[in-house]
């Protein structure tokens, strides 16, 4: 399975030629139009209503294409984009403090460790300030100075303030914003939204994306749908680690069955940790709660100099603790990046210095800034933070530290797309967290937010009806097509066979155990042997999980287990393909770090002659190893550097 | 405060059961050893576990973010939404709230305007009939002019905030005598009522909303249940305040269209 893959065609990424910053304006001038009339003539679906999907959905209902919006929420508001805390970025340079497009391409490009397409994130940085324009009018409550201005913050290590926030609650506000233009139009009858359905096959004709196949999840029922063109928007797979900061119901399962449809699977090793979320406590733990980035501007973190120091927090003298990350690195000491705060978190706990009863975790502290600013200060900033974390965990921050440890968070890996967000099976595009997007191998905090807003309100709506306009007459593939009838038999035919295998162990108990191999083998840091380990273990407990699992009830109603053991069964085959994405990528960048290639200095290196470039899987069928193809990264704008924080 | 795991305790679960929504309900009685460090939804998860593990169906109930913030989950536990813990959503609540020997029955949000799903999962979608009949701005993508075009005091911006941090979760229709959705829909038009983006909708907003309210929901008598259990703690000022727009919006959308 291991050995190299042979050298496929160059992947072409469709980049429009032309300077940089007039690629995007001088594409949008040249790509075909449909007209208004002719716009009501298609009919487009869109899967997923988090930002990425809700605004396009309705930005296509606006413009008057037929839109079919499905969630599998019981309503859009849920999708987890809800849940982002921290802000958005955009390059209004309103702080006067030298930001631009360009600051924040370069900023983007540089972040991602250069393993991201340069033209991508060029638009994304362009179309930033309409996001926050668009946002403003929708009526998202931004946080404002006292003039009544928006206000901007500095955030995850950036050195200009361009993020936008609201409180804490940044992705609510947005998507709040979003849901609303989207039932906006619901009630105009441009989009037909469907709750509570999931996506469970994509339909293709010809080789072309022609509709899809979903299950309702209170009756069972199983339905195709057909449309012109499909957009998949369904978030990161962040939960193939069972354990993740990302909602209970995050899945891989929409793209996962588009790339058994033939979409390319990109970079899926490409996983980022955050590293202040708060330490598994028992067995029975369902998620992990992040703690916000900004802790660490005035939390010290450290850990014993000694061993299984049982000791409580207080009782550790100061000679006897170690503030490693202002020892290793003076120059940014705690606010080094986040893939650097994790690895050497995960670096003393390995050692045996971890704290806590399961020592498994780092103390982040806050003594010394109450000290120096006192209680009601420290209190002002993070009192809600603080708040969580004790409700959580039972013990007082204010008192004693803070436990934290890295937790997976985000996924740079997707679906591989185009310029025009399109797969590479014609007519399916995918947008948003999903595809693989403009993060390369790590992602800046404050950023996702902007490219599911970016792809959706402003990219796609676009690039669409270059594709649409082609179709002009054509009707869409009858749902009483072969192609369907076959679909829609292979989706029943799964859930009766969840129902049939009569196991023994429940599909939280396999999704658990797979979660383990995952975080030990493909998490923080990889090496051959173990990821070689985990390309042997992940096979034989999906051997198992599809002979002992055991979901009971019917299909005809809701089932909750049953829902899962469809998603956990794609997780498994996804987590073969990180272990065999990170194995071939002989290098480390952003969050994918090889303990065989790193510096004197312990940090990431990258191997930028033989690695600049996308891997994108192709699937070959069940049993049959993947074909591993590239699309070349060539860097014209930005010049290739080793990044330092000492 | 210790630093170290939390006790186990045993609790009497009396939980709904209801296998569909035409389906007639009963309680199930089980005995649960759990360590106060679990949350509510967590003993849930470990219940289904050894029911699973029995044979027998799991419980049904519902949950996403775990994070008080998208709303999803929420129960009725011991007569209460969301439970005993104030300004708290289900998923936030822990067993540390609760002593060794306590029987807690759970059950769905009871609301004539939210069918009962399965088990205690219900359907809240009215609210999102609500939204659709004009919880929004109309303002179509790219049709936004530059966002410090206008300014927004920081004090009606905090304000639209304070309305703008509902989740949905419909525990203020659970914890209404009547049913009545009265805090949820006053939170919606609060938030854009008090900005000045939403002002050229603001009475034809109020008046589609509040009657598209009326069609699915029970109607206020001023309980003031709804923002006791409210896990953002919305305020019963909101109430007010879309009261009073409704009042002028009949007035001015009958008689003064066009004129405002
Ligand atoms: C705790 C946390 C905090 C974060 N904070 C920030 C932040 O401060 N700033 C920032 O920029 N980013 C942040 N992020 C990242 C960011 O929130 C996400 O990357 C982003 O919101 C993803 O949006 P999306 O629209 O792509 O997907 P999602 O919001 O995940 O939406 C996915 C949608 O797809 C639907 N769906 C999925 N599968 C199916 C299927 N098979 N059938 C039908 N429907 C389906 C779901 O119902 C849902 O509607 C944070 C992430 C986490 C976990
Ligand atoms: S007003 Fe409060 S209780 Fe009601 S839906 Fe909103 S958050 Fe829930
Ligand atoms: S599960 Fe999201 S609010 Fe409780």
């Amino acid at each position: 399975m291991s050995s190299p893959s042979p050298v496929t065609p160059r992947l072409d990424a469709k980049v429009p030629v032309g300077a940089i910053a007039d690629k995007w304006q001088n594409h949008k001038f040249s790509m075909n139009l449909v007209n208004p009339n002719n716009k009501r003539r298609f009919d487009v679906i869109v899967v997923g209503t988090g930002l990425a999907g809700a605004s396009a959905a309705a930005s296509l209902g606006e413009l008057g294409y037929r839109v079919k919006a499905f969630t599998f929420h019981d309503s859009p508001r849920r999708a987890h984009s809800i849940a982002a805390q921290g802000g958005i970025n955009a390059a209004k340079n309103y702080p006067n403090d030298g930001d631009s497009v360009h600051r924040l391409f370069y900023d983007t490009v540089k972040g991602g460790d250069y393993r991201s397409r340069e033209a991508n994130v060029h638009r994304l940085a362009e179309v930033s300030v309409d996001i926050i324009d668009q946002a403003t009018a929708q009526g998202v409550p931004f946080a404002r100075d006292y003039g009544g201005l928006l206000d901007n913050r500095s955030f995850g290590g950036a050195q200009v303030s361009r993020t936008f926030y609201a409180r804490g609650q940044t992705g609510q506000q947005l998507l709040i914003g979003a849901y609303s233009a989207l039932m906006r139009q619901v009630a105009a009858g441009t989009v037909e939204l469907h709750s509570r359905s999931e996506l469970l096959d994509v339909v293709k004709k010809d080789g072309r994306a022609c509709g899809i196949v979903t299950r309702d999840l209170l009756s069972g029922e199983v339905t195709p749908h057909s449309a012109h063109a499909v957009v998949l928007a369904t978030g990161g797979y962040g939960n193939v680690y069972f354990l993740s900061t990302n909602a209970m119901m995050c899945n891989v399962t929409a793209a996962w069955r588009a790339h058994k449809q033939g979409a390319f699977f990109a970079n899926p090793c490409y996983t980022q940790i955050h590293p202040t979320c708060i330490p598994v406590s028992d067995d029975f733990q369902s998620k992990l709660t992040l703690m916000s980035e900004s802790l660490r501007n005035d939390g010290r973190i450290w850990v014993p100099t000694t061993f299984d120091d049982a000791r409580p927090a207080a009782d550790v003298p100061e000679s006897e603790r170690d503030y490693y990350l202002e020892r290793k690195y003076p120059a940014f000491g705690n606010l080094v990046p986040r893939d650097v705060a994790s690895r050497n978190a995960k670096t003393v706990c390995d050692e045996g210095r971890g704290v806590g009863p399961l020592k498994n975790g780092v103390y982040l502290d806050f003594a010394a800034a109450i000290s120096r600013d006192g209680l009601e200060a420290i209190s002002d900033k993070y009192g809600n933070l603080f708040d969580m974390y004790h409700r959580i965990t039972g013990e007082n921050p204010y008192e004693q530290p803070m436990r934290i440890y890295p937790a997976i968070h985000y996924t740079m890996g997707g679906l591989w797309v185009d310029y025009h967000l399109m797969t590479t099976v014609p007519g399916l595009y995918c947008i948003g967290e999903a595809n693989f997007s403009d993060h390369g191998a790590n992602r800046l905090g404050a950023s996702a937010l902007m490219q599911g807003l970016a792809d959706g309100y402003f990219v796609l709506p676009y690039t669409i009806g270059d594709d649409l306009a082609g179709l002009l007459g054509q009707a869409v593939v009858p749902t009483n097509d072969p192609v369907f009838t076959e679909a829609v038999r292979g989706v029943e035919d799964e859930q009766k066979r969840w129902l049939s295998i009569n196991g023994t162990r429940s599909v939280d108990h396999f999704h658990r155990e797979l979660g383990r191999i995952v975080w030990e083998y493909i998490g923080m840091a990889r090496n051959q042997p173990g990821l070689e380990k985990a390309l042997t273990e992940i096979p034989a407990l999906r051997e198992e999980f599809h002979s002992d699992v055991r979901v009971l009830g019917s299909a005809e109603t809701l089932n909750q287990s049953l829902e899962k053991a469809g998603r956990v069964a794609d997780f498994f085959d996804l987590a073969e393909l990180m272990a065999r994405d990170a194995l071939e990528r002989e290098e480390s960048c952003g969050g994918h770090f090889r303990e065989e290639h790193q510096t004197a200095e312990g940090e990431a290196q990258r191997d930028d002659e033989n690695f600049a470039h996308v891997a994108a899987w192709e699937w070959n069928g069940d049993g049959t190893a993947q074909t591993r193809h590239r699309e070349e990264l060539d860097f014209e704008n930005v010049a290739l550097a080793q990044r330092s924080y000492k | 405060m210790s630093e170290g795991h939390g006790e186990t305790i045993n609790v009497t679960l009396k939980v709904w059961r209801q296998d569909g929504p035409d389906a007639t309900g009963r309680f199930e009685v089980h005995h649960q050893a759990i360590s106060t460090d679990a949350s509510f939804l967590e003993m849930l998860d470990v219940l289904n576990e050894q029911l699973n593990e029995a044979g027998l169906e799991p419980v049904a109930f519902e949950s996403d973010c775990r994070e008080g913030i998208c709303g999803t989950c929420g129960v009725m536990i011991n007569g209460r939404a969301h439970g005993p813990q104030r300004a708290t959503a289900t998923c936030q609540l822990h067993m540390r709230e609760f002593r060794d020997g306590d029987e807690i029955v759970i059950e769905p949000f009871r609301a004539a305007g939210f069918p009962v799903v399965r088990d205690l999962a219900v359907d809240r979608s009215p609210l999102d009939r609500i939204i659709e009949a004009g919880g929004f701005i109309s303002v179509n993508t790219g049709a936004a002019a530059e966002a410090n075009l206008t300014p927004v005091p920081k004090e009606a911006a905090d304000q639209a905030f304070d309305a703008a941090a509902c989740i949905g979760c419909g525990a203020c229709v659970a914890a209404c005598p009547n049913s009545a959705a009265q805090l949820f829909t006053s939170a919606k038009v609060g938030h854009l009522g008090l900005l000045p983006q939403g002002q050229a909708e603001r009475w034809s907003r109020t008046e589609s909303m509040v009657e598209a309210m009326e069609e699915f929901f029970g109607s206020c008598t001023n309980h003031g249940e709804c923002s006791e259990a409210c896990p953002k703690e919305i305020s019963l000022d909101f109430i007010a305040l879309m009261n009073r727009d409704y009042m002028k919006a009949k007035i001015r959308n009958r008689s003064l269209a066009g004129q405002h």
